[in-house]
């Protein structure tokens, strides 16, 4: 048959008899993943075993700590002070971003400073500095620079193992927080901006109803890794006797020398609040991915794809509008 | 609260009567070393509908985000109703505080090319907000005026719907009816239909000709030379930033005096044409 024999033909073509149906076909087998199935479950076998055989975890003692009161006092204690640094860190953290996104250019030196400096020294560093504070600033005062002072503190009165873990971390976090929300509003359209502000919204309506409900769709997954870290991050403050949940075992491991069952203790904790967290987390996202998808609550996609295989959209010029609006009432 | 005052000493060429809703004069904007808009002198009256043609890089669209306060200009001036846009007279010239453009960006209304509607809202929202926020419309009476507007866009089934679960077009025409809703006193459009399918031009296309019928004052900036010629009262020509030709519709495609706006059209047309199939 030549080239311009087939283009000649005009009949429809006939269907093929002997064609096979696809919906009958079984799932391929895939060797290499079998065996991958059987190593994994002997590595969890063996990690299993390791945990229930191996008499030096001495479950019965974790057991008996778990519940301690001091131990729960000392998780309490890393919840409150991860929950005190992140409302403070993200309150500071908005206006460093807006900051550092400012047209006012001191202002934007000012915030980049603020965070090359919080998020280039290590917390634990910070930490220790902020609790010797006293050594640099015996006083500290309320005053006009260089003129009268209203109030006046001694340092040590005021930094405790409290406060200057607060302040160390929340100024850490802040650090963070201005770069992960800095990203989000970097995220939002520009369009969002300039129709926003033709409409005529103060700068703070449009921040705070248009651009951060947005950006909040890109700043929820890393803020959720920051508070992770921030938990954990806490462990840091038992240098300097802060009591969190670290210290705490530690002081239990320090009189009963049971080293392992205790961390072992902290770590069931850290692992129980990370994964709350974690579901928290889902929740938020959920929350703020509305209108993000063009999926619509339920109910739709699959009947349209079955309906007509015709372009769903009428070019019926003229009528348009009406002919939209019967399109979608067939589509529920 | 469109603080109206009885015209301005610049009179507009022909009619006595015509009130000027929208004065730019000498406009002048760089971006860089480019210069994007040369001295544009454009009178907008009221009810009046202006379409703004012209070769892509004309300055059509700065045009328009200029008049809207979007962009900063580098010179000559823009008056809505009389009033300075912009800037203020005192004892020197100088820009107007962040309040004071937002308040005269109230007067005005911007639909965009690429739709720009908030998408975290729902398609009612999208219109009540400005009117109760900003406006102080009571909410009850927004809302009702939304699903009023809605409908006459052919979409008030949609009221509860978030945008991206609508066509283009229909974003298009909720747009429109956000852009309405706060009763501005001057529409613009920057390229209302650029980003639309060929088949869902038209929906748009039609509402916005049912608009012009209501006898609001519009400046549309567009490639449909169809509804430029159908519903524009005036036509301006812009290429390099200066405005070409500027003279009634019917003149306008029937009678161009340049040979770059003959040149313009005939391509338009061919282009309109192929891609309308």
């Amino acid at each position: 048959m030549t080239v311009s024999e087939i283009s000649m033909t005009t009949a429809a073509p006939t269907v093929r008899t002997d064609a096979v149906d696809v919906a009958d076909a079984r799932p391929r087998i895939r060797p290499l993943r079998i065996l991958g199935t059987v190593v994994l479950v002997l590595v969890a076998f063996g990690i299993l075993t390791f945990l229930v055989t191996n008499e030096r975890f001495e479950w019965p003692i974790v057991a008996e700590y778990l519940f301690n009161p001091s131990v729960l006092l000392g998780l309490l204690t890393s919840i409150l002070l991860t929950a005190v640094a992140m409302v403070l860190g993200t309150s500071l953290g908005v206006v460093l971003a807006a900051g550092q996104l400012s047209d006012y250019w001191p202002a934007r030196l000012a915030c980049k400073a603020f965070v090359g400096f919080f998020r280039g020294v290590p917390p634990l560093v910070q930490l220790i500095f902020w609790f010797n504070l006293a050594y640099l600033l015996p006083r500290i005062s309320v005053g006009v620079p260089f003129g009268p002072e209203f109030f006046s503190w001694s340092t040590n009165d005021l930094i405790t193992p409290l406060t200057a873990a607060i302040i160390g971390l929340s100024l850490h976090e802040a650090a963070y927080m201005a770069e992960i929300i800095r990203a989000g509003i970097l995220s939002v359209d520009q369009g969002q901006h300039d129709a926003s502000a033709a409409m005529g919204f103060s700068r703070w309506h449009s921040f705070s109803r248009i651009v951060l409900p947005q950006a909040m769709r890109v700043i929820i997954p890393p803020t959720g890794s920051q508070v992770i870290a921030t938990l954990k991050g806490t462990s840091l403050v038992s240098v300097i006797a802060m009591g969190d949940l670290l210290h705490a075992v530690q002081v239990i491991y320090n009189r009963t020398y049971d080293v392992v069952p205790m961390l072992i203790v902290a770590v069931i904790w850290y692992l129980v609040s990370v994964s709350i967290l974690t579901v928290i987390q889902g929740k938020i996202e959920a929350h703020y991915s509305r209108g993000a998808t063009r999926a619509a609550p339920k109910a739709t996609g699959r009947a349209a794809a079955a309906g007509t295989s015709t372009d769903p959209v009428a070019p019926d010029a003229g009528q348009a509008g009406t002919a939209i609006d019967n399109r979608t009432k067939e589509n529920q | 609260m469109n603080g109206s005052q009885t015209g301005t000493a610049r009179g507009t060429a022909g009619a006595a009567l015509a009130t000027p809703v929208l004065e730019v004069v000498g406009l002048r904007k760089q971006f860089g070393d480019h210069t994007a808009l040369d001295g544009i002198d454009l009178t907008v009256n009221e009810g009046e509908v202006v379409a703004i043609l012209g070769p892509s890089g004309s300055g059509k669209s700065t045009l328009v985000r200029c008049i809207d306060q979007l962009e900063t200009i580098d010179g000559g001036a823009m008056y809505l109703d009389g009033d300075l846009l912009g800037f203020e007279q005192g004892r020197s010239l100088r820009p107007l505080t962040d309040a004071g453009v937002r308040a005269q960006r109230r007067r005005m209304s911007m639909v965009f090319q690429q739709f720009n509607l908030f998408p975290h809202w729902t398609v009612l929202r999208n219109v009540t907000e400005a009117p109760i926020a900003v406006h102080g419309v009571p909410s009850a009476q927004a809302k009702a005026a939304a699903r009023d507007l809605l409908a006459k866009v052919g979409l008030s089934d949609k009221a509860d719907a978030y945008p991206r679960q609508l066509s283009g077009g229909q974003q298009q025409r909720v747009a429109i009816a956000r852009a309405v809703a706060v009763e501005p006193r001057v529409l613009l459009f920057d390229e209302p239909t650029s980003a639309l399918d060929p088949e869902l031009i038209d929906e748009v296309l039609q509402t916005m000709k049912a608009l012009a019928a209501t006898g609001r004052t519009m400046v549309v900036v567009t490639h449909e030379m169809e509804f430029a010629r159908e519903v524009a009262d005036r036509c301006v020509f812009m290429a390099e930033g200066r405005v070409i030709e500027d003279r009634p519709a019917d003149e306008f495609f029937r009678a161009p005096e340049t040979d770059r706006l003959r040149s313009f059209l005939a391509r338009s047309m061919r282009a309109n044409d192929e891609r309308r199939g």
